[in-house]
């Protein structure tokens, strides 16, 4: 099985967020970046299980600049066989999805694995685009994955519960909590790592439909009101006339 | 020119999220001064789709011939309402159809996707500004649209729906449509007969600060009493007090609702990630240093085990005389 999966770099989930440039960029200074967690720990890992189970090898793919290198080596540590990196800056969604479907068209990957989406920018599309480019099924929001030869079955996210759904391979699919289990990678697979091919490969050309124009913070949050144990008559009072949610 | 409106309406109805999405679409076609078409699929009461017109639809294209969430033909059906409709603007919820469906259909019609809007697009001339949440939901970058065609997914509880007297005209809509590759096998419903978290619009959370699952009946009544969904935070869901489903935060589910009362959870920032869009968020906890009092509207330093009866009591009295 020849699997092919998407990863993308995230800031550590306790990065203080801030913005330069006139709040048009988002402040990497001293922010600790980490492999997205959806990439890394659904997607990644199941894309090595259905390896150790099936043979095959698998790719990571990101696009980005030599900053994602250690990302790339994190992804490579866990267990990867190799990795791409399609040096372009990775700001829209379609521009990105469309440097992976350029990569994977003739390389006839059996499973294409994504994150369900990245903790910073949580949109949740270049799964779909890269199916809809490469004009492949597209599992979106799956919670558990099982192959039985060229057959996959997986669990996904429907209104108010779950579906299971049934498709031929090749198809691409969006992972989340439930399809495999965080790994850490060991001494010897960080050795390894060094050494595993890191491909750089130049863009294929491709548009941005999207680009952001500015970022804000939230306005604070005002202080919080302290309400007496002993007087909950009081909170359903302020619950209803005052934030009037009830 | 007009604005095409995807109206989800799983299981034959159309449902609350749907009015919010056609009420979102009529605010934007008002902006640029055009009208609105509904499409839907499914054995959907007709009367339930003519009431869409008080959210603002001026039209709904209905397509009875689909009966469940393909993403491959539901993204045939908008793309054909929307040549039909010669729409420039195509709105979707952000939900299980606008993670599938949205994005497949701005890579096939190369028009420009902001997923998770937040607000009505600022229009100057061309420019086509969205807002959405970003660094789960820690901030809020605003996106330019750069193509002529666009899509615009809105994250669920963003706007309150305004009501007017008016009737949209209904219309059938079946296209040749391709189907998709995948069966529908199972259907797994979460959580028996209560409401659905992603959609709740109170929610009732508990922590380890319940100390172990068989506590968690004064949560439930609090939720009862209420109309609430109930929730978690992971590590109840991970040692298996709790069924996966009901885990909110960053791993988890996303949700916002109106209200969010957190008993016996500390607000690690992982958690709050999942929470931080709650329109007012009420803490219990013990420790009067828990981090989430500093995220919370309402703060009760006390004893989740006395405090939420005493609530779950205030509430029933409060529902008594009003």
């Amino acid at each position: 099985m020849n699997i092919l999966v998407c990863i993308s770099k995230a800031p550590d989930t306790t990065a203080k967020i801030s913005f330069t440039d006139n709040n048009t960029k988002f402040n990497e200074d001293k922010v600790q970046f980490i492999v997205n967690p959806y990439d890394e720990w659904y997607a990644l890992v199941r894309g090595l299980e259905l390896k150790e189970a099936n043979g095959g090898t698998v790719t990571t793919i990101s696009v980005g600049g030599p900053d994602l290198d250690p990302i790339i080596r994190k992804a490579l540590a866990i267990g990867a066989d190799k990795a791409v990196r399609v040096n372009a800056d990775a700001s829209d969604a379609y521009f990105v999805a469309k440097q992976i479907a350029d990569f994977a068209r003739d390389k006839g990957f059996d499973l294409i694995l994504a994150g369900k989406e990245t903790i910073n920018y949580n949109g949740s599309q270049v799964g779909a685009m890269v199916a809809e480019l490469l004009d492949l099924p597209y599992v979106s929001v799956a919670s558990k994955l099982e192959m039985d030869g060229s057959k996959a079955t997986v669990h996904r996210d429907a209104p108010g519960g779950e579906e299971v759904v049934e498709g031929e391979l090749p198809m691409v699919i969006s992972s989340a909590k439930g399809m495999a289990e965080q790994r850490i990678p060991n001494m010897r697979g960080i050795m390894a790592a060094r050494t595993k091919p890191l491909e750089v490969l130049e863009p294929s050309d491709g548009d941005h439909l999207t680009e952001v124009a500015h970022y804000e913070l939230p306005p604070e949050k005002g202080e919080v009101k302290m309400i007496d144990p002993e007087n909950m008559d009081e909170l359903v009072n302020l619950l209803h006339n005052e934030a009037k949610v009830i | 020119m007009s604005v095409l409106v995807f109206a989800e309406s799983n299981n034959n109805s159309i449902n609350k999220g749907a009015h919010e999405t056609v009420f979102y679409g009529k605010q934007i076609a008002s902006k640029l001064g055009t009208e609105v078409t509904v499409v839907t699929y499914g054995d959907v009461d007709e009367g339930a789709l003519s009431k869409l017109g008080s959210f603002g639809a001026d039209k709904v294209l209905v397509d009875r011939n689909i009966s469940e969430i393909d993403d491959e033909l539901l993204t045939g059906l908008v793309q054909k309402a929307a040549e039909q409709e010669n729409s420039d603007v195509i709105v979707f919820g952000f939900d299980v159809v606008g993670k599938s469906v949205a994005p497949r259909l701005s890579a096939r019609m190369k028009a420009g996707l902001v997923p998770g809007a937040v607000d009505v697009p600022e229009i100057e001339g061309d420019a086509f500004k969205v807002k959405k949440a970003v660094f789960s939901g820690k901030a809020f970058a605003t996106y330019t649209i750069n193509t002529e065609k666009k899509v615009i997914s809105l994250l669920p509880n963003s706007l309150q729906p305004e009501q007017v007297e008016k009737t949209a005209s209904v219309e059938d809509f079946a296209p040749e449509l391709k189907p998709g590759r995948l069966t529908i096998k199972d259907k797994i419903t979460a959580g028996g007969d209560g409401i659905p978290l992603p959609e709740a619009e109170l929610v009732v959370s508990a922590g380890r600060g319940l100390k172990g699952p068989e506590n968690w009946e004064i949560v439930e009544n609090l939720a009862k009493e209420l109309g609430a969904a109930t929730a978690c935070s992971r590590p109840v869901a991970d040692i298996g007090w709790r069924p996966h489903h009901e885990h909110v935060g960053q791993t988890g589910i996303a949700i916002r609702p109106n209200l969010y009362i957190a008993a016996g959870i500390s607000g690690a920032i992982q958690h709050l990630a999942g929470v931080n869009g709650s329109k007012t968020i009420v803490v219990i906890n013990t420790d009067p240093e828990a981090p989430f009092f500093k995220a919370a509207d309402y703060g009760i330093n006390g004893d989740a085990f006395e405090v939420l009866p005493k609530l779950t009591e205030a509430v029933k009295k409060f529902k008594a005389n009003n």
